[in-house]
């Protein structure tokens, strides 16, 4: 048999493990040439290997497209699931084993069109499962239609006179949906991506992250007008809480809220970002800037960071607390509970 | 047995082996707790017995009208019985659409209980009557009892703190009450649960005792009737502990039970359907023995939630009827491609699509045996009656560890609203089947296969055995993902003997009649019940019939092409059109099965079944 896959030895258990090296997996990558993939591949592995988790105790978890071959390319736990599903195997996970630490690849066709439904739950019951979405704005899989985050007009091989849907915002979509932590950052922009990540996998609780990612086959350059390395500070704002909003090559302009609209301003001005308001209403008037390109920055960084009870730990306090309140259950006495009745 | 029409004076106290007592009335009539608590104080009082809930989809439907009549049978015996009865002896009315709806089913000459309270010129309409039938002459044939309760309940309760409104809700107990009085039941185990059921709002519990006293007093002192009834003991049930269960109860007690004999904690990832929705209900109550219940948004988070728990080593399950199964199917699919075990519970109810919620069927059976995309075999598992649900339920989980599968456990309406006493089984006597997770990473392979074909089963967590599995086809051993056409062929065939295997851990069923002859009847889950009542009549009669059931729907079980080899027919009784029959053709086509379909959204009747049985053999 032919097999286009090499098999290497088993690992065996040793220390946990510290080099990024340690995290890929055996098995050969298999995304385009040029794939922005690559760099969120790359970085993660970075980022792993600075968590001090051991490889064993990782899970990663995706569904169906490009992005969702991730777990193969990870030396960790992987499940590899079915078309938009994945939220709620990471779900099923992390309850059933709160210790493991659960990662989610999707993207914007997986994650907001088939499986939108599981996203907005996995997001509102505050599983604590770190979720990355490649956000290319095509089906890459299935070689160039148009998805739900594909601006309004955007001519692919399904739209051939231009979409006509709307779009999703993919932030203010998991605002709405209640996320404790939303954020935003660039495959291309490695430096911001590995503080995105590591503040993403700090987070007790959902982890949004939505990466903009180019696919240079079928939707090539999408993100070039905000993300190109000569354009990138003016045109990008990022968000990091306890600073103030100030961009551009020189931070010498600034963003500031006022009266729920954003105002460029100089960078005097700028209104310092605190991420954990009561409201996420400002977060998402930051997340709506991107209607207003170019005169406004897109922003990217840290739109929402706050604390609240996760559906793991209240799922297994439940039962915790039913075992301590009436012991744990025999199953004679289940099975004899009842009114019962002798026959002699 | 049917009350004759005239019960002897004298005879004050007349025994019968058997009764069946159908309660009608409104959805809001409360005739679900009036049968719950009729058949609680049957079975205390040593009765065998089988209840047949019958109720509609809405919650409440128009009052008065006939789509809102919900009805309760319940048989109570003093011998060994298999069904609620075909016809009511004893139906009572609470209103005109109750008596409307269901009088076609009373025996002839039997006894009809009648509210005439509720038979004014608009309860008639309500109930698209043009005359009323307590005067048109059409109850002629009957024995009625008119009573009416109305005003009964209103005089019982004279000066109750409770308001009119409510007062004519307790109704159904003054109703139970005539009943206890009529069949010679005591009133304690009522009492009892009236005082625990409403103990935060005493008024309702005096209210509700005293209706159910005055109701069991009137028997006494009003002389409606001619005598009283007893049936007594059953003194031919095997000796031991019982209670009464409902199908869906034993379904969750059996997953719990399961789970434990496998050393695994359950996970029950579910969403709300009718009629499964118990199963959830009933399991959230049972997080002491260690139960995770999820109530997911939809059915196809509920099962890829289960299969993600299975991956990390608990016992997934989940529970649904037919349209959340076809929702299902991919994840399933899943399930079966990366070989992890997981229980699927469908409590079939009448279809396609929305059908008929709360009717029973058995037309799932195509849809799970072969509903999935491409070549995905699973072992299949049909429950017959409420307390073999328990049993069914332990054998789904011993098959799915034992195997790396998922199982599918067939259940219906009937089985899953309906009750009969349960003879308790002792833990120790219930099948064993620990399950060993691999630890050791020396030569492992995700995909390497033990003597039951099934791959090793690794909780994520274990160190050195990382490994990713998917959907995607895996090269026999590695796990890896491969494109190969001879491996992947080899792959589904694998998959497909790993199931087929299953059949060297199951029984050939038993026959139960002649071992060879003209005509052998064959049934599958619910009808059990029917055509065990049927063919022991015949048998009775002289009849030379045998019968078996399978409990393994698929794979089926071995021995079968030889025990079809002695009969000249095999008659197929089944609440579809005829879909075992289809498997049975194409498994063993050299034999002569008889198809005979009911889809009424209502289990057969017993006559029936006699009936196509001697017609049959006629020919």
């Amino acid at each position: 048999m032919a097999h286009e896959t090499t098999t290497a030895p088993m690992t065996t258990p040793g220390p946990a493990p510290v080099t990024k090296k340690d995290f890929k997996s055996d098995q050969e990558v298999r995304w385009c040439p040029g794939c922005g993939d690559y760099a969120i591949l790359n970085m993660v592995q970075t980022v792993m290997a600075g968590l001090g988790i051991p490889r064993h105790d990782i899970v990663f978890v995706s569904g169906i497209g490009c992005s969702s071959r991730f777990p193969y390319y990870m030396n960790t736990y992987g499940l590899h699931s079915i078309h938009g599903r994945a939220p709620a195997f990471a779900t099923g996970i992390k309850s059933a084993n709160p210790k493991l630490s659960v990662w989610l690849a999707t993207g914007d066709g997986d994650g907001l069109s088939i499986g939108g439904n599981h996203l907005a739950h996995i997001l509102r019951r505050n599983v604590d499962v770190k979720i990355l979405l490649f956000n290319n704005q095509i089906y890459g899989l299935t070689k160039g239609q148009y998805s739900p985050t594909s601006p309004v007009g955007q001519k692919t091989k399904s739209s051939p006179m231009g979409t006509i849907d709307r779009p999703f915002n993919p932030l203010a979509f998991a605002l709405g949906c209640n996320a404790t932590f939303v954020a935003r950052t660039i495959d291309t922009h490695q430096k911001h991506m590995q503080g995105v990540l590591e503040a993403a996998a700090q987070h007790k609780g959902a982890s949004f992250v939505e990466i903009y990612q180019n696919c240079n086959i079928f939707n090539d350059g999408a993100f070039d007008d905000i993300a190109a390395r000569d354009v990138r500070d003016d045109r990008t704002v990022d968000l990091r809480p306890g600073k103030p909003l100030v961009y551009g090559k020189n931070s010498d302009k600034g963003i500031k809220i006022d009266a729920m609209e954003t105002k460029v301003v100089s960078a005097a001005e700028a209104t310092v970002w605190n991420a954990s308001t009561k409201s996420g209403a400002p977060a998402y008037v930051l997340a709506e800037m991107d209607l207003e390109k170019p005169e406004k920055p897109v922003p990217i960084g840290i739109f929402r960071s706050v604390e609240e009870p996760t559906y793991d730990q209240e799922i297994n306090r439940q039962v915790a607390a039913a075992i301590a309140k009436r012991g744990p259950g025999k199953l004679r006495d289940l099975i004899w509970s009842g009114e019962t009745w002798e026959v002699s | 047995m049917s009350i004759p029409p005239q019960a002897g004076v004298e005879d004050r106290l007349q025994k019968f082996e058997s009764v069946v007592i159908r309660f009608a009335g409104d959805s809001g009539d409360g005739m679900q707790i009036t049968g719950n608590q009729f058949t609680q104080t049957s079975a205390l009082f040593g009765n065998d017995l089988a209840t047949f809930p019958d109720f509609p989809a809405e919650i409440r439907a128009p009052a008065g009208t006939r789509p809102g009549v919900s009805g309760f049978q319940i048989r109570f015996a003093s011998t060994d019985i298999h069904t609620p009865g075909d016809a009511p002896d004893v139906l009572v009315a609470m209103n005109p659409a109750a008596l409307a709806v269901n009088l076609h089913d009373l025996k002839p000459g039997g006894v009809l209980i009648v509210n005439t309270g509720q038979f004014k010129e608009q309860d008639l309409a309500k109930a698209r009557l043009d005359k009323n039938p307590l005067t048109d002459g059409s109850l002629d044939g009957y024995r009625v009892i008119q009573i009416d309760i109305n005003k009964r309940v209103a005089d019982a309760l004279l000066g109750s703190p409770l308001s009119p409104k409510e007062v004519q809700r307790c109704k159904n107990f003054y109703t139970l009450g005539l009943m206890y009085w009529l069949y010679n039941r005591p009133l304690d185990p009522t009492l009892a649960w009236l005082a625990d059921k409403f103990a935060k709002t005493p008024d309702l519990v005096e209210a509700n005792q005293k209706a159910l006293r005055a109701g069991y007093n009137a028997g006494d002192i009003h002389e409606l009737f001619q005598g009283r009834y007893e049936v007594p003991k059953c003194e031919t049930m095997p000796k031991g502990t019982y209670r009464n269960i409902m199908g869906n109860q034993a379904v969750a007690m059996g997953l719990v039970a399961g789970a434990e004999r496998a050393g695994l904690k359950l996970f029950f990832g579910s969403y709300p359907i009718t009629p499964a929705s118990p199963i959830l209900e009933q399991l959230a109550a049972y997080k002491n023995h260690g139960v995770m219940t999820m109530q997911a948004e939809d059915e196809i988070a509920a099962v890829c939630s289960a299969i993600g728990s299975s991956f990390v080593g608990r016992l997934g399950a989940t529970a649904t009827s037919g349209p959340g199964m076809a929702l299902k199917q991919e994840g399933i699919g899943l399930a079966i491609a990366i070989e992890l075990p997981l229980v699927i519970v469908d409590v079939q109810r009448g279809g396609p699509s929305t059908g008929l919620p709360t009717k029973t069927e058995q037309a799932d059976l195509l849809q799970v045996i072969f509903g999935r995309n491409s070549e995905a075999w699973l072992p299949v598992v049909a429950c017959a009656t409420p307390s073999d649900a328990f049993d069914c339920a332990v054998e789904a989980c011993r098959i799915a560890v034992q195997y790396m599968t998922p199982v599918v456990l067939l259940s219906d309406g009937y089985i899953a609203n309906g009750s009969e006493p349960w003879k308790l089984p002792e833990v120790e006597d219930l099948p064993s089947f620990p399950v060993t997770f691999r630890s050791d990473p020396k030569d492992f392979q995700p995909y390497s296969r033990d003597e039951r074909l099934a791959r090793p089963w690794v909780k994520p967590g274990t160190p050195g055995l990382e490994h990713r599995v998917g959907g995607l086809e895996k090269e026999h051993l590695t796990g890896n993902i491969s494109y190969d056409a001879e491996n992947h062929e080899f792959m589904v065939k694998l998959r497909a003997q790993k199931v087929m295997a299953v059949r060297e851990s199951i029984p050939t069923p038993k026959v139960h009649g002649p071992a060879k002859g003209e005509v052998l009847v064959l049934g599958w889950g619910s009808t059990l019940g029917t055509i065990t009542g049927a063919i022991e009549q015949l048998q009775k009669e002289g009849v030379k019939v045998a019968r078996m059931h399978l409990r393994h729907v698929w794979p089926l079980p071995h021995g079968l092409d030889d025990i079809f080899g002695r009969y000249t027919s095999i008659l197929v009784p089944e609440m579809n059109l005829g879909q075992m029959v289809r498997v049975l053709r194409s498994e063993y086509p050299h034999h002569n099965f008889v198809s005979y379909p009911k889809v009424q959204g209502q289990p057969f009747r017993v006559d029936e079944i006699t009936q196509r049985v001697l017609s049959l053999m006629e020919k």
